[in-house]
């Protein structure tokens, strides 16, 4: 029965489920916050929420090719652009809330806080870089870039590093989900072990010759 | 015989919203967010529906009126709504979450409570529950509440001034700092009991002041707001507010005010000394070293768009009260 669904109708149904999974919340989300009706203060619910929605869209975005692997499901490989784009999209909108809604468009802040706080530092690099794999996305740059396309989006391993340590040097007290991300966060890079020695080591090598 | 002709506006009996749904509109949002905006429009029966899903039934805090001396100021502020003072709390023993204080506070008992006043006295006391409203007369106080993490509140306090509390018991030559308890009751405070809803600070939550600070007019014992006993979530039954020091000095459901000889240690010191001072004054030239302190979102009503940053005051506009206690210190370094 299953055979008979075509690769092509299968991505397509993963992908609306994807749409429905990662568009509604975040519409559902601002209808609430513009009608005053998520909570006293907003701004903080909408913050939190894009970021961490981010964070656990960019671990689903790289639980997909360990998964295509281990179960010989290479059509999954096609959803996981979809995927990136939306952890790039949920990452925008949690540092345009920041400048909208918490700062108020006080850019000389927003850009001092960027300097100033570490964690805003480390977050800020990483968007930066969610920022760059999403616009060399488009087919017609991959095609463009050629080798070095990949090598750019190697950048995903890093990223994900630098979102952990944002994530746990941004809360008060409660360090228990923190950690519990960072654990996620190794486990989905252990599966890339042999990848990220090999570049690791070619960055080390670059640098001593 | 009265024969009423309903006007063809008029609402129909059955077109009122029940007032159980009514009451509960923003869970009834929450809990319709996936549908969309679109499922708003279906009848208030599917409000009922989801309502037998939910498995908690909602019981809520009762909080009785107070009598109580009006503030002579109260009409030259604007206060931030009762509704949101009351479902934005830091209250870590009932969830660390701004919401959820709110959410799971609202069957501690505060009836009977036991304040203790102790230490370095004469006459050290125990009030009990009924104690805490008919000892002093009650005054209302707005004050700014201002939070380390740079949001502030205008709150209708009602209370008495704690010098008034700790002359009853005559302090002696030895009392240099109150040292301030919270209730320890795992079994009430679920945030006590589960480290992950507790935010992992230790307790129970304990405050101090230097007893110049104390005696300081402006200190308060609070045991109401907006003209009620303290709902949970904001103290319940009596609590501290320090209206120029951030929100965490202003310790609540206190049963424990002991003088000491020697600074105490306080909770969020003791879990980040550089982050939290025991001075802990509002100053809008020390950042906390995660963010700016510079300037803060005021709450009121509105949502998302509400443009309410306001540049932070010194001693949160109250330093013609009390910066002549820090003369001579640097407030950098004892932040």
């Amino acid at each position: 029965m299953n055979k008979k669904i075509s690769t092509a109708k299968k991505v397509l149904m993963l992908k609306v489920v994807i749409h429905l999974a990662a568009f509604l919340p975040l519409f559902n989300l601002y209808y609430l916050a513009f009608n005053d009706l998520l909570g006293a203060d907003p701004v903080e619910r909408v913050i939190h929420f894009t970021g961490i929605g981010a964070f656990n869209l960019l671990l689903v975005t790289l639980t997909i090719s360990p998964i295509a692997k281990k179960f010989k499901q290479g059509y999954l490989l096609q959803v996981r652009r979809l995927l990136g784009l939306y952890a790039f999209s949920y990452a925008f909108m949690h540092v345009l809330n920041f400048l909208a809604f918490d700062l108020q468009f006080a850019w000389w802040l927003f850009f001092n806080e960027i300097v100033k706080r570490p964690y805003i530092t480390i977050g800020m690099l990483a968007f930066v870089l969610v920022a760059a794999l999403a616009i060399t996305s488009l087919n017609s740059l991959k095609r463009k870039m050629g080798k070095s396309w990949q090598n750019l989006h190697n950048f995903s391993y890093l990223i994900v590093v630098l979102v952990s340590i944002h994530f746990y040097w941004s809360v008060k007290s409660e360090l228990i989900s923190p950690l519990f991300y960072f654990l996620l966060t190794i486990i989905l890079l252990s599966f890339r072990y042999k990848k990220i020695k090999v570049l690791l080591g070619s960055l080390f090598s670059k640098r001593q010759s | 015989m009265l024969i009423k002709t309903p006007k063809s506006s008029d609402l129909k009996e059955s077109e009122v919203t029940p007032e159980n749904v009514y009451l509960n509109r923003r869970d009834l949002l929450k809990s319709l967010g996936f549908l969309g905006a679109g499922a708003l429009l279906a009848n208030s029966a599917s409000a009922n529906a989801i309502d037998w899903f939910s498995q908690e039934e909602k019981v809520k805090f009762k909080t009785t009126s107070l009598k109580y001396q009006a503030d002579a100021n109260s009409n030259n502020l604007s206060l931030t709504p009762e509704s949101k003072v009351t479902t934005h709390n830091n209250f870590y023993e009932f969830g660390a979450q701004k919401q959820q204080p709110a959410e799971l506070s609202q069957s501690f008992k505060v009836n009977p409570w036991q304040l203790t006043i102790s230490g370095e006295c004469d006459k050290p006391i125990t009030l009990d529950y009924d104690d805490l409203t008919t000892m002093f007369a009650l005054e209302e106080r707005i004050y700014r509440l201002r939070c380390v993490e740079a949001w502030s509140m205008n709150i209708p306090w009602i209370g008495f001034s704690l010098a008034d509390l700790l002359k009853k018991v005559s302090p002696n030559s030895s009392a240099k700092y109150v040292f301030f308890e919270t209730l320890h009751d795992p079994v009430q405070m679920p945030g006590q009991a589960n480290r992950r809803l507790g935010g992992g600070i230790a307790y129970p939550y304990v405050e101090g002041l230097r007893i110049d600070e104390a005696m300081n007019p402006l200190t308060l014992m609070s045991v109401g707001l907006y003209g009620k006993t303290l709902p949970p979530q904001n103290g319940a039954p009596i609590r501290l507010v320090v209206p120029w020091k951030y929100g965490f000095k202003s310790i609540k459901s206190i049963v424990s005010i002991k003088l000491v000889s020697e600074q105490p240690q306080t909770t969020w010191h003791k879990l980040a000394a550089n982050e939290y001072g025991f001075y802990a004054n509002v100053n809008p030239e020390h950042d906390h070293p995660r963010w700016s302190q510079a300037s803060e979102r005021h709450i009121t009503s509105g949502g998302l768009f509400s443009r309410n940053r306001i540049n932070t005051l010194p001693f949160n506009g109250y330093g013609e009260q009390v910066a002549h206690l820090y003369k001579g210190m640097d407030l950098r370094k004892y932040y």
